[in-house]
């Protein structure tokens, strides 16, 4: 059969082709531009190779030195909020009720800290601590412990990391709350018949169940707390020192602050490349999870 | 190994003031035999799960006492209970390989590992197993998940009755029947007390020696498959079991005879004092009614279409407004739309109010 030729067609795609290359082709082909490029100011710009990517990996320069200490940061934060969240998650998904007018009580009081925006979270938290004006820093400090994020690394550290937890513990909690709920009771029934302890069964039944919401808890929050900006920014503003500078604080400070753009397209592109590499990585994991298929009967 | 007691036993999932028509399960006092093969058979909804969940202690009745070999185990939790009990869809543990599977609830039970490993084998080989043993369970087919199943309440060497909940559902066609005569074997080499609920009258039939028919939350009948095919004690047992089920019409009766729109039809049995104000309906099944070509003293009905079984034809015929099965005898050919029923009078009962009423020879 003949392959039918319809060149009207190509009108019908154009406005797509337009808006992405108008919101993202562009903006991005321009990135890479200035990426290779350096800029004194009054729009004059300089070829400078892959200059600021050979910066970007050495420690020993000023922006190598940066963007490695951010992103170890950031991957230090990462690290600590999966590890707290994840498991009080799982807590708290199993301490819920599973049916009764106190399950809508319970999602709706633990879907209200994903509905505040960002920023708001930040100022929540930036006045809740602070030890003068603050119900959380004055309480401490009249109980005798110092603190104070403005000045100690450690006190803005768990300040930051104590608002994730209080903000999305809440994502991974109902997720898992799903997972469970989509055990059949049979399961509780058998494992009761086979006499298995609480734990057992936490072991055997739920916590097996819940493996596909747990990757995907895992991935959101992942990504999520590797982009943060907002709330340590409003919060903290990176400080005291670079202590809670994240990659995307530094990456701000670097375009916006300083206006080196060739330095934070790199920076970006760089940035970007690593999410993509993580996305790719869990999603992965997470679509060969499921693939197990049964056998076919060997001879037995 | 017991014998299983229920005593009073009734449930409502409203609590024990709910009315006594809405309870799932009415009160029904009964014995089950150490060592039977019993089938609860009965449609959706008619409280064989419910009954099967209360022996296994899933739900506390709200009414009666359920006694393992005289002892009274009402209070007792699951676990206390030994209760083996396989559910219509596999339950296996998904981390674990099957050997792993089969030893969980041994392991539960703190039995030492020497001896764990022992009856796992044992069970394994038993059920086909041993060549998966350590295999992950999730991967294998779902009629060796069912096996698992039933393998984890095998295992126990303390367990005094197994239970099944529609174990087939999930099984194919063919594996279906490789299955059940694997359990059939298994009752006779372990003289285990087995309860098999199932709404497939085919597989009730072919695996118990007791059926035990559930309808509307009450026991109507149980008895062997030929007491419950000879002689149904209700006419929803007759009506359920059989295929087309039985007859029922509704009939003027009195001493030898039963008339249906003032037509008499001879009964074996003399039927003297009927309860009074009841609904008389005589039941007969298919089997026993011939098809034959219309004659005086015969009932006469309309031919509404034929369907043919293959073993047998049955032909679907309507007397007045009444719809009726008949039997189509070898070599009959029907050519006229008009035919008579002949009926065997031996195989025709009388039912006051759906209940069987006894005749007198």
């Amino acid at each position: 059969m003949d392959k039918t030729i319809n060149q009207k067609a190509w009108f019908l795609v154009l406005p797509v082709f337009a808006v992405v290359a108008f919101s993202a082709i562009l903006p991005l082909m321009t990135v890479v531009n200035y990426s290779m490029q350096d800029t004194f100011g009054n729009n004059q710009f300089f070829w400078n190779g892959v200059g600021w990517f050979k910066e970007l990996l050495d420690p020993s320069t000023d922006l190598g030195g940066r963007f490695l200490a951010s992103l170890g940061r950031n991957l230090l934060f990462s690290a600590i909020i999966l590890a707290i969240e994840v498991p009080l998650g799982i807590v708290v998904a199993l301490s819920m009720p599973r049916e009764g007018w106190t399950v809508a009580v319970c999602l709706v009081i633990l879907a209200l800290p994903l509905l505040i925006p960002w920023n708001v979270v930040g100022t929540i938290w930036q006045i809740f601590g602070r030890p003068d004006i603050g119900l959380l820093g004055y309480t401490l400090n009249s109980l005798g412990i110092d603190y104070n994020y403005v000045s100690n690394e450690f006190d803005a550290w768990a300040t930051v990391i104590v608002m994730d937890v209080w903000h999305w513990t809440s994502l991974v909690a109902l997720l898992c709350y799903a997972g469970l709920k989509s055990i059949p009771d049979a399961y509780y029934q058998a494992a009761q018949i086979d006499g298995a302890s609480r734990w057992a069964v936490f072991k055997a039944i739920q916590l097996p169940k819940m493996n596909r919401v747990l990757l995907i808890a895992v991935l959101l929050r992942f990504m999520d707390s590797f982009m943060i900006y907002t709330e340590p920014f409003v919060v903290t503003g990176g400080g005291p020192g670079n202590s809670t500078t994240f990659v995307s604080i530094e990456l701000v400070k670097i375009a916006l602050g300083q206006f080196d753009l060739g330095k934070a397209a790199a920076l970006s592109l760089v940035y970007n490349l690593i999410i993509l590499i993580v996305c790719w990585v869990f999603y992965t994991v997470m679509t060969n999870a499921g693939t197990e298929r049964p056998e076919k009967k060997g001879a037995a | 190994m017991a014998r299983i007691d229920l005593v009073d036993l009734a449930h409502s999932y409203g609590g024990n003031d709910a009315p006594a028509e809405s309870f799932a399960l009415k009160p029904v006092t009964m014995t089950w035999r150490q060592g039977g093969a019993y089938a609860l058979l009965g449609p959706s909804g008619c409280g064989k799960t419910t009954l099967l969940n209360l022996i296994s202690g899933i739900v506390t009745p709200s009414r009666g006492k359920i006694l393992f070999d005289g002892a009274d185990i009402t209070p007792l939790s699951t676990q206390k209970r030994n209760i083996a009990q396989v559910f219509q869809f596999p339950v296996i543990y998904d981390t674990m390989t099957v050997g792993q599977n089969l030893a969980f609830p041994l392991q539960n039970r703190g039995v030492p590992k020497s001896e764990v490993e022992k009856r796992v084998r044992q069970i394994a080989d038993l059920l086909d197993l041993t060549f998966y043993l350590d295999r992950k369970a999730t991967r294998l087919t779902a009629d060796a998940k069912q096996k698992i199943s039933l393998g984890r309440g095998l295992v126990r060497s303390d367990v005094a009755a197994v239970l099944f909940d529609e174990p087939l559902t999930v099984i194919d066609p063919e594996l279906k029947w490789q299955l059940r005569s694997k359990l059939k074997a298994l009752h006779r080499e372990l003289d285990l007390t087995m309860i098999y609920v199932t709404h497939d009258q085919t597989e009730a039939l072919t695996f118990a020696d007791t059926v035990v028919v559930m309808h509307d939350g009450r026991v109507v009948q149980s008895g062997t498959p030929a007491e419950l095919f000879d002689k149904p004690a209700h006419t929803f047992v007759g009506y359920f079991i059989g295929s087309p089920g039985m007859n029922i019409v509704p009939a003027v009766v009195s001493g030898h005879e039963a008339r249906i729109d003032g037509h008499v039809i001879r009964l074996h049995r003399s039927y003297g004092v009927l309860p009074a104000g009841a609904k008389i309906e005589i039941g007969v099944r298919p089997e026993f009614v011939n098809i034959a070509a219309p004659a005086p003293g015969l009932l006469s009905a309309n031919i509404e279409r034929i369907d043919d079984l293959g073993r047998a034809r049955f032909a679907r015929v309507r007397i007045g407004d009444v719809k009726f099965a008949a039997r189509v005898p070898p070599g009959f050919s029907v050519s006229d739309n008009t035919v008579g029923l002949v009926f065997d009078p031996a195989h025709v009962h009388v039912y006051a109010d759906s209940r069987l009423v006894e005749g007198v020879a």
